[in-house]
């Protein structure tokens, strides 16, 4: 009992500490920085479409592939964790965030070597991404059948 | 709990800081400095490493002394089975403990050095703590080129190697006092929000040791907490002022705010921690103000916080403890 008003009054002290976050400024720079992302990413299908006169659906494959690559140079470069703490989820959020989670992993792991330290540690941050991700396009698939049939 | 020390001395420091200490406030007090976090090291751990290992030799050479001379050294870290100390310790080949308090190390190594020194079972004893930024971003975090967001409330472990001598042999520093802690839960549960955790541990600790030798607040000239940062150090002084009535708002500040220029170093958030952040501060502004009777006496209290990511993920509090030593100006 005594214990638990020391608690609630060390809770009230806390939250009168809390700093408020800039809440809306990080959600107003992700949406811009996301947008860019998207443009770029709408700019290289179209590139890819004319130049090499190849269908959308292949040229968006080439896009990401492109992306991915511009991520991972970047995270190895050094520099795109300081674009990420200042875009947050502008970055983090396209296919950007999850090439570079899992760059960014790589590259604190290969002193433990190709085995103990790279490969059980590359997945460590993109692994939820990739079961969630899988169990929610099979979740998704199923409503689609049930829904549209399967069109 | 706080037991008085007869004859302790503070002897002599050392620290080796990477490039965010060089840049702040307290830069010209290091004794060498690297401007990159690799330190000449191939990994995050043995820059660790090899920044505590050059704290100790300095140590041995500024003092002018062997490592034979030396009968025991206290070292303790943040890495897993604090194995930074046990790499570092390993070439002096002297009698080793490895202790762990999280960022409260560097005071408990100073409670049990003193004990031993007082009662005469060692004379030269050193301790050692070290913590590096990317080595425990990597351990406690995200991978550390992941650059994850924080909250403002984030603290920024220290980078670097620190190490004292401590005997019985008279210096103008005195080793005068010093309280252990008792492991606090305040039902905490934010890891960003380290000051919050630790502040009621260094509240406990502060309010015993004042009660337990009979000491008014303006006792000392100064008393530091360890690693409260901004917010921790405001969530002290309200949560003093209105459980245990004592005001902490004339002779009191914290190393996290002290070790960094909190305006100009954004990165570092609401200020520094890790268990070489007081150290940085203690070993070398503070014994400089010591020994130049700047300062008579001052009461350093280091707060940690003892949790791991698996207690954290599996939901468990956040537990805290702070140590306090307290030093004199010796007339």
């Amino acid at each position: 009992m005594v214990i638990n008003m020391v608690n609630k009054k060390y809770e009230q002290i806390v939250s009168k500490h809390k700093p408020t976050e800039h809440r809306e400024q990080n959600a107003l720079v992700a949406f811009i920085v996301g947008g860019l992302v998207g443009i770029l990413g709408e700019t290289l299908i179209q590139l890819f479409c004319h130049k090499f006169h190849i269908s959308r659906s292949e040229a968006s494959v080439c896009m990401m592939i492109t992306l991915i690559f511009i991520a991972s140079l970047c995270t190895a470069l050094g520099f795109f964790d300081n674009l990420v703490s200042f875009a947050r989820c502008g970055l983090l959020i396209p296919i950007t965030g999850f090439a570079h989670s899992m760059t960014s992993a790589a590259i604190d792991y290969r002193k433990e070597g190709p085995i103990y330290g790279l490969g059980s540690n590359i997945f460590k941050l993109a692994g939820s991404v990739i079961l969630y991700g899988v169990v929610s396009a099979w979740f998704f698939g199923i409503i689609r059948i049930l829904i549209g049939g399967g069109a | 709990m706080s037991s008085k020390y007869k004859n302790v001395y503070l002897q002599e420091s050392a620290t080796v800081v990477g490039p965010y200490e060089k840049e702040g406030p307290l830069s010209k007090y290091f004794d060498k400095k690297y401007d990159d976090l690799y330190c000449g090291a191939d990994s995050w751990e043995k820059a660790e490493v090899k920044l505590l290992k050059e704290s100790l030799n300095l140590l041995l050479k500024k003092k002018g002394i062997k490592k034979e001379d030396i009968d025991l050294v206290i070292s303790g870290d943040l890495l897993n089975q604090i194995t930074s100390s046990s790499y570092a310790g390993s070439p002096l080949n002297t009698p080793f403990l490895g202790i762990y308090s999280a960022c409260a190390t560097s005071i408990e190594a100073m409670i049990l050095a003193s004990t031993f020194v007082d009662c005469k079972r060692k004379k030269n004893v050193v301790i050692a703590t070290s913590s590096h930024n990317m080595s425990s971003e990597k351990q406690f975090r995200n991978p550390t080129e992941y650059g994850a967001p924080k909250p403002m409330t984030a603290t920024f472990t220290a980078t670097g190697g620190a190490s004292a001598l401590i005997s019985a042999e008279k210096s103008s520093i005195k080793v005068e006092s010093g309280t252990i802690g008792r492991i606090i839960d305040y039902n905490q549960k934010d890891p960003f929000n380290m000051g919050a955790a630790m502040a009621g541990a260094a509240a406990d600790t502060i309010y015993r040791h004042l009660t337990d030798l009979k000491r008014d607040v303006d006792y000392y000239d100064l008393i530091l907490t360890g690693d409260l940062g901004k917010y921790g150090k405001e969530i002290l002084k309200d949560y003093m002022r209105e459980e245990y009535k004592i005001d902490l708002s004339k002779n009191y500040n914290d190393c996290g705010v002290i070790l960094y220029d909190t305006d100009k170093q954004k990165q570092v958030q609401a200020g520094g921690s890790g268990p070489v952040c007081s150290a940085l501060v203690n070993f070398t502004m503070i014994m400089d103000k010591l020994k130049k009777k700047e300062l008579k006496r001052v009461l350093l209290v280091a707060t940690g916080a003892l949790f791991s990511p698996t207690f954290v993920y599996q939901k468990e509090n956040i537990l805290s403890i702070a140590h306090a030593i307290s030093l004199e100006a010796v007339e």
